[in-house]
């Protein structure tokens, strides 16, 4: 009895352990920025999630911030001798050297959220939304919420020179052109801050009498939108009605507040450039294909219709 | 065994017992791959380490060393490329600039008796600051020159690379453990860390061996500075943030008493590496938090100083010990 039991037992443990190694699949390191933001913790998150849903044994390094630290940890990979290494980097220069050693050990490496001033063969692809577009999505909601109507709109801007600012001010500048009853009233800097953000909308009310003319606030990401939101009901007005709310990011915050009816719409910017670089790294370690050299994840519209409050939750858990 | 190599005994030991137990775990860790990345990634750091053992030994402290190598780092990258200066033109003058503002620190701290900690840490706000008011970006630096120094290795059997600027590092530990140990500067360093009214009285020129003191550590965090331009192509002002606390700590647990009037060269070398360990293996590890890396590096921060205590107790007081380098 005691032998049938422990030979079951060895059984059970062979088979766990087979099904291990089949699951194992990849093993790919990720050198990540650091946690400086919400939404990277959340890219974090949903790497990891990623990895564990395709059996990809991941190794994961947080740099701190510091590039010396990024260099070390792409070191310490190759000699590790990983299939593959993910990586954000925190600065775009000074990536050659490092990324030369990566391909002479045949190591493909993917670019993840930012670029890099390297020649383009040194690394597989890279992964990045495009922040134009971002504001592009945002700029054709409002077109075509307002319709032929008169709309007098404001905008809160990320930090002032900051490549998102410009380009998601681009985008929805493109969008609004040639729509003459569109309008951009105001426009000011609120820093990417949820403070800054509902000081500076504080300053557009009163400046447009009493917020009764403005039809819409466009902010460049969503924690200057909670601000601005805040702003407009100590004005005594309803966000979301009154006056109309379109940002960019989809953090679990905005869609809080869609839920609560405060908020129209958002653009967002996903955590999950891991996927489309796993998609391109097992197809490329499949069958050799060379997959595009900028992948760029879906900018993709949100609106009450889209079940804010099942996003928020799911969404709640990531660390934004 | 003589009393005084017991500290240094310890943390090489302790080296090489960590190292085996990494090993053990994952024996990849055990290739030329990682020996060379040792050097290769930690040659910025050793470098300033060297420079923060001398204002250890001396009974100084150093905080402006990582914002040295910033500006250094940034000024390197402007006038390579911006001005479009030879990079052989650009070395002496910023290591002598680094030079000349480690030295207005010694003199501060000898001529004015400020402490060390305060002036150092008034020159890590001006060297960071000056950095970022410089530039707030990374400048990228495309010289041949820089290109070739960079790429220039000796491939080691098993794919590990021992790259010039890992060979840099350990000709600085061989030339300036030489200086340390083998000169009469170096005798002046242990005299004044010991106990500077004495040493004063023995006829050591305290003056002008603080200066050279601090004008030595600027000087190699302008070198390391140098190094971190190469390694990374590029100069970026919040190069090296921190470092002059890891270089310290690279000190301490190297068995330099931070008191003043002991300390080696060398351990400072395998203070460094053991450093360079703790993040290999957790690099290799692969699901642990970076931050471990500073715990595990308090811990044995904690347990030197712990254990200097006891050699040093031991011993008829640290008087003894501190006769300096024979």
């Amino acid at each position: 009895m005691k032998n049938i039991f422990k030979l079951a037992l060895c059984a059970g443990v062979a088979s766990l352990v087979s099904t291990a190694a089949m699951a194992a699949g990849m093993t790919v390191g990720f050198s990540q920025i650091g946690s400086e933001s919400g939404w990277r913790a959340a890219e974090t998150s949903v790497t990891k999630q990623e990895a564990e849903k395709r059996g990809i044994t991941l190794k994961f390094a947080d740099a701190q911030q510091k590039q010396e630290n990024q260099i070390k940890a792409i070191r310490g990979f190759i000699a590790q001798g990983v299939d593959a290494i993910l990586v954000a980097p925190v600065v775009a220069t000074g990536w050659e050297e490092v990324l030369g050693e990566a391909k002479e050990a045949n190591i493909p490496v993917v670019l993840l959220d930012r670029g890099v001033e390297a020649s383009q063969d040194l690394y597989l692809t890279s992964v990045a939304s495009d922040q134009v577009k971002e504001g592009h999505v945002a700029g054709d909601w409002l077109v075509k919420t307002v319709g032929d109507k008169p709309c007098k709109v404001v905008e809160l801007q990320g930090t002032v020179g900051s490549t998102p600012a410009i380009n998601r001010k681009k985008g929805f500048e493109e969008a609004i052109a040639g729509h003459s009853n569109i309008t951009i009233a105001r426009s000011q800097t609120g820093d990417f801050t949820r403070a800054k953000g509902k000081e500076v909308m504080e300053g557009f009310l009163k400046a447009e009498n009493g917020g009764k003319d403005i039809c819409a606030m466009y902010a460049h990401n969503d924690d200057m939108a909670v601000g601005g939101i805040q702003a407009i009901k100590d004005a005594g007005l309803k966000p979301g009605k009154d006056i109309l709310v379109v940002s960019i990011d989809a953090v679990p915050d905005i869609f809080a507040a869609m839920a609560a009816g405060e908020a129209n719409a958002t653009v967002e910017l996903t955590p999950n450039m891991a996927g489309p670089a796993f998609d391109a790294l097992e197809a490329f370690k499949k069958d050799g294909k060379q997959p595009e050299k900028f992948i760029i994840t879906e900018s993709k519209l949100f609106t009450p219709a889209d079940n804010p409050q099942g996003e928020y939750e799911a969404r709640k858990g990531l660390g934004y | 065994m003589n009393a005084r190599y017991r500290p240094l005994m310890a943390t090489t030991l302790i080296f090489i017992v960590a190292y085996a137990l990494c090993v053990s775990q994952y024996p990849g860790m055990w290739s030329t791959r990682v020996l060379g990345n040792f050097l290769t990634d930690n040659a910025f750091l050793g470098v300033a380490a060297v420079g923060a053992t001398f204002v250890i030994i001396s009974g100084g402290i150093d905080l402006s060393v990582g914002a040295v190598i910033g500006l250094t780092g940034v000024v390197t990258a402007i006038l390579i490329t911006r001005l479009g200066l030879h990079p052989l033109v650009v070395f002496p003058l910023v290591l002598a600039l680094a030079a000349l503002f480690g030295a207005a620190m010694g003199a501060v701290i000898h001529f004015l008796r400020v402490p060390p900690f305060i002036v150092t840490l008034a020159g890590m706000f001006l060297a960071r600051g000056l950095a970022s008011v410089l530039t707030q970006d990374s400048i990228p630096i495309d010289h041949p020159f820089y290109r070739t120094v960079s790429s220039l290795y000796f491939k080691l059997p098993g794919g590990g690379r021992l790259s010039a600027i890992g060979l840099t590092m350990l000709a600085v530990f061989l030339l300036f453990g030489l200086i340390a140990h083998r000169t009469r500067f170096g005798s002046y360093v242990y005299a004044i860390g010991g106990n500077p009214v004495s040493a004063a009285l023995m006829g050591v020129p305290t003056g002008r061996t603080t200066v050279a003191i601090y004008a030595l550590s600027s000087f190699l965090g302008g070198l390391s500075g140098i190094i971190y331009s190469l390694y990374t192509s590029a100069g970026y002002p919040l190069a090296a943030v921190g470092i002059e606390l890891d270089s310290i700590a690279a000190v301490v647990i190297g068995g330099t008493l931070l008191t003043g009037g002991y300390g080696f060269i060398f351990g400072t070398l395998i203070g460094v590496m053991l450093q360079g360990l703790v993040q290999t293996f957790i690099v290799f590890d692969g699901t642990l938090s970076s931050w471990w890396t500073k715990i595990a590096i308090g811990f044995l921060l904690f347990m030197f100083i712990l254990l200097q205590n006891l050699v040093f107790n031991r011993q008829n007081g640290p008087a003894h010990l501190r006769k300096g380098p024979a």
